[in-house]
């Protein structure tokens, strides 16, 4: 018997995701980044517990290039989280459902991110 | 016979009947840690390179220790149900147990270090 090539529902691996999506599965991205950063607050809170000799340790390490990368990979799931956590809020609260809206209020956060980051970045570059 | 109203019966009870107290700490974590995340990045961005006695200091002071403990309890639930969200998802079965076993263990280890951490450095002195 032959079956005619009928057309599929949309599968993850050749459909490109709309932005509406990708934020959404971002969201969730960011929060599993932060809750595994929470380690490293964690030993940095304990090395300044331990004492001068563990805390200038972990400095060494978060001011290491690789600990700024990390850092700044936090510092973007961070503000990406906390802006698209009050979008949902926002959402939770009954505003904003129109997909028009939907995508206006994406955008504000995507450009407060951006904003938020860089403007950590280049206060706590100049000190 | 239950003299109860059907609107009686259901409210507060989601089409699931449980649950929703783990939506409404989801939330309710979330708008504390609105601030309390801001706070922290902006305190520990005003204290790059500082020494070891000033960081010591401002760790013991009595609001940042306060702040420091409602932010680790408020980020720990959040992220257990934010997780327990993801494991109901993509997790299943025998094997969604065990890892929200070592989730829950994970956290709390992670949170009660942080907040030790965060109490001895205010009680211990420099």
């Amino acid at each position: 018997m032959t079956s005619r090539t009928r057309p599929l529902s949309p599968h993850l691996q050749v459909y490109r995701l709309p932005m509406l999506a990708l934020m959404s599965i971002s969201h969730r991205a960011t929060g599993v980044v932060l809750a595994i950063g929470s380690v490293l607050l964690a030993y940095w809170l304990a090395s300044a517990a331990y004492g001068p000799t563990a805390y200038a340790t972990a400095a060494a390490v978060i001011g290491s290039p690789i600990g700024y990368l990390v850092l700044f990979g936090f510092t973007v799931a961070l503000y990406y989280h906390l802006c698209n956590g009050i979008r949902h809020l926002v959402w939770d609260a009954g505003w904003g459902f129109e997909i028009p809206q939907a995508y206006k209020s994406g955008y504000i956060v995507l450009v407060a991110t951006a904003a938020l980051t860089v403007v950590t970045w280049a206060i706590g570059l100049s000190i | 016979m239950s003299l109860r109203t059907a609107l009686g019966r259901v409210r507060g009870h989601g089409s699931a009947k449980t649950g929703t107290q783990q939506g409404a700490m989801q939330r309710l974590t979330a708008l504390a840690l609105v601030p309390l995340c801001l706070w922290l990045v902006i305190a520990l961005v005003s204290h790059v390179g500082a020494s070891y006695e000033t960081m010591h200091a401002w760790l013991a002071s009595p609001c940042t220790t306060s702040l420091l403990l409602v932010l680790l309890a408020a980020g720990t639930v959040h992220a257990q149900l934010g997780l327990q969200m993801v494991m109901d998802d993509y997790v299943h079965g025998c094997a969604k147990t065990w890892t929200m076993i070592a989730i829950k263990f994970a956290t709390t280890l992670v949170c009660v270090y942080a907040a030790v951490s965060v109490l001895r450095a205010a009680f211990a002195g420099v």
